[in-house]
């Protein structure tokens, strides 16, 4: 039996959101920009979707762009805005504790000329808006800071950073992969002009997700070919995707309160559950401020991925740091961000729960990190030296 | 697993016998680092490459076990590399893959494997493990196949590592290997076998240190210097200490009536001894840190064969015991050529490992 306590890095797609996929792939081949009747029905279909997904985010469906993801809305936003700018030098601003899917694409424009100031953060993981402020110079063309946290689940004061966006006339953009279908978001009342959002997150397939792009906000093609997404982003459309994704934010918007009271109630069993069995471990990050399935744990003297390992060999999924290309653990670079050692960092697990969470699944858990723990620090060195 | 021949071999053997296995692969070094050393095309063919691991998930796949890599860059550098190089520019000529064995392998991963639930650790080295019941003790012996043998690299273990260790490949051949791989399905049965030291590419591991230091911004130790020879006359000039190891003829650049070879080299005052082939001649040397495996400490003089390179034909000698009980005084009955500071010497019994240390 496996239980997946992995939801941040990935979200099976639900049986719902299949239902309508099947279907849709079967039966809805057309062609939205052709002129025949498949292609109009694939174009309804994709309007329709649209429309759902733009009411999760509470935009205007022309606002939203579809594309394949986190990753590429996250570019475009960041590329795409930045290269819309005419003047000649150019500042961005965005924080040390970014996804690298807006981390990369803000180097990308380094080498390109542009200046680019990483805010730092606190130890609790979520940025002062005053730090923002601090950073504004007069050349400065965006301001990106991310919605939710992947690894911590923090929640960033956006709204608070929009409105000295505003002020500054300086655009803003917010990876919000790891806010939308969690939490609730209105693009407009968080006053930001690009958002980002991914499908796989939420239980809609992998290859999906949308940026909104508030009205009139000037925006530079980074992929060329035909005219799709009014011009914004090439490619034919993903009909099929984009249903499961308009699909999967129905579910998510029409659940969102009753599924993040029991995850919370579960989150916290676990946090406690593991808090009160494992000696010298302790939660990173703000507990307040954060997404309601997300729990960061250190486990001071012991090596991450070896627990990641052992849980996985009990049957438990759950993550630690960033795999680099081999697939070999790194420190994750958010929690050295907000302060932490490498030896903690290392010493750090992420639990990242979900629809198929259940409280004896929540607890079975509880007692393999219980056991996994001891397990290992019979072994570890640096424990006993420090115990 | 490597993603070689030999440890996918092992994961192949010890799946059929039915144990309960899991497969790990050790990041230890990102091949990345160091561009001016990778040749066109990447650095395939060397450790850590993604195309190893690559390899050994496939293998691992193929054979339905679960796998991992693990990370142990950090402590890799700290306790492989770092010590590698320091003992260059100490004059000496070190063995990253005993340290390796020492220090990671046999120590912290061993460790790692343990807390995840394995009760041993198995490796393709070619070396083989009993327990002789008599003195109660493990025997470290070399491997079946004399040419591959790897236990020159295997005398830093302890007792507690060999109970948890195992050498499958001990009472085969590497052709038998090959031929074991391609009875499994094993995707890398026709894969070369892998370089000397797996961090430092084309085997240049002046190269590598020189490019270590250009990264970290530290300018290399100015060891620049004279060459001289036997009588202290200064016959040519050198471009540092760790260009040169005992024994050496190339790279030299001096003109000479005969070969010249280096005899020493003196870090302190930069300068590369050279002399006559029979100037490397030694009929004794001290081995320190000593590890006894398969026989308790020595209190007498006692007859072995020593090894002081990995492919050096094991010499007879006399081991005796010192003060210093971690110290052994090696006598050879024929003097050997280049015994070199840094390296092991490790003491045979037939195909016994009697244990080993490094020569000073």
């Amino acid at each position: 039996m496996r239980y997946y306590f992995d939801h941040n890095a990935t979200t099976p797609v639900s049986a719902a959101v299949l239902e309508v996929l099947v279907p849709a792939l079967l039966e809805v081949y057309g062609n939205a920009s052709s002129i025949h009747q498949d292609g109009q029905l694939a174009r309804q279909k994709l309007e329709i979707a649209r429309g759902q997904t733009a009411a999760l985010l509470h935009c205007d469906p022309k606002e939203l762009v579809l594309l394949s993801g986190g990753t590429e809305a996250d570019n475009l936003a960041i590329l795409g805005s930045v290269r819309a700018h005419s003047r000649a030098r150019k500042h961005v601003i965005s924080t040390a504790i970014e996804h690298p899917a807006v981390l990369n694409p803000c180097r990308e424009l380094e080498r390109e000329g542009v200046e680019v100031t990483y805010v730092r953060v606190g130890s609790d993981g979520v940025v002062d808006p005053a730090d923002i402020r601090r950073a504004l110079r007069s050349e400065t063309v965006l301001i990106s800071v991310m919605h939710a946290n992947n690894e911590l689940g923090t929640i960033q004061p956006v709204e608070e950073i929009s409105a000295i966006a505003r002020e500054a006339g300086v655009l803003m953009h917010s990876d919000g992969v790891q806010a939308a279908g969690k939490i609730s978001v209105d693009v407009k009342g968080l006053g930001v002009d690009l958002y980002s959002m991914s499908g796989h997150k939420f239980y809609a397939p992998k290859g999906v997700g949308a940026l909104y792009v508030k009205n009139r906000t000037a925006l530079r093609s980074i992929q060329f070919g035909g005219k799709h997404e009014r011009e914004r982003r090439p490619g034919t459309e993903n009909v099929p995707g984009a249903i499961a994704l308009g699909s999967a934010s129905q579910m998510a918007a029409n659940e969102l309160l009753d599924e993040s009271v029991r995850v919370v109630a579960l989150r916290d069993r676990l946090e406690r559950g593991i808090l009160d069995r494992v000696p010298s471990a302790g939660v990173n990050g703000n507990t307040v401020r954060r997404t309601p399935n997300t729990t960061n744990i250190y486990f001071d003297g012991l090596e991450g991925e070896a627990m990641v390992i052992s849980l996985d060999l009990k049957g438990f999924a759950v993550s630690s740091g960033a795999a680099c290309s081999s697939g070999a653990v790194e420190p994750s670079h958010v929690l050295l961000a907000i302060g932490l050692t490498r030896e903690r960092a290392r010493a750090s697990l992420r639990f990242s729960l979900g629809r198929s969470n259940t409280e004896s699944q929540v607890d079975a858990l509880i007692d393999a990190v219980a056991e996994s723990a001891s397990q290992l620090r019979h072994l570890s060195p640096t424990y006993v030296a420090r115990s | 697993m490597s993603g070689g021949v030999d440890s996918s071999v092992v994961a192949g053997l010890l799946r059929r016998n039915g144990g309960s296995v899991v497969g790990l692969t050790m990041q230890l070094w990102n091949q990345r680092r160091l561009p001016e050393l990778v040749p066109e095309g990447g650095a395939t063919g060397r450790c850590c490459s993604l195309d190893d691991v690559y390899d050994a998930r496939f293998v691992a796949q193929h054979l339905g076990i679960p796998y991992y890599v693990v990370n142990f860059e950090d402590r890799f550098e700290r306790q492989v590399v770092r010590p590698f190089i320091d003992e260059y520019l100490a004059g000496r000529t070190p063995i990253p893959c005993t340290l390796c064995n020492n220090f990671i392998k046999f120590d912290q991963f061993l460790d790692l494997a343990a807390g995840v639930g394995a009760s041993r650790i198995a490796t393709g080295h070619y070396a083989r493990v009993d327990w002789n019941e008599t003195t109660g003790r493990f025997q470290l012996c070399r491997g079946l196949d004399c040419a591959k043998d790897q236990t020159y690299f295997l005398f830093g273990m302890t007792q507690e590592q060999l109970a948890r260790t195992d050498f499958p490949l001990g009472g085969f051949t590497k052709p038998q290997v090959r031929e074991l791989a391609r009875e499994l399905g094993l995707p890398v049965a026709e894969k070369p076998d892998s370089q000397e030291i797996c961090f430092v590419p084309n085997g240049d591991y002046a190269a590598f240190i020189d490019a270590y230091f250009r990264e970290r911004g530290i300018a290399p130790e100015q060891t620049r210097g004279e060459i001289v020879d036997t009588d202290g006359r200064v016959v040519g000039e050198h471009g540092g200490v760790h260009h040169f190891t005992v024994g050496q003829r190339r790279g030299l650049r001096v003109a000479a009536g005969e070969p010249l070879y280096v005899i020493a080299t003196k870090p302190e005052t930069q300068r590369v001894i050279v002399g006559r082939n029979q100037d490397l001649l030694r009929a004794r040397l001290d081995a320190k840190q000593v590890n006894w495996i398969s026989i308790a400490p020595i209190s007498g003089p006692v007859r072995a064969q020593v090894k002081i390179r990995n492919k050096h034909e094991p010499a007879d000698a006399t081991l005796s015991p010192t003060s210093d009980a971690a110290r052994v005084e090696i006598h050879f009955d024929e003097p050997q050529r280049a015994v070199t500071p840094g390296q092991a010497a490790v003491f045979y019994d037939g195909d016994l490992v009697l244990g080993g240390g490094w020569i000073e």
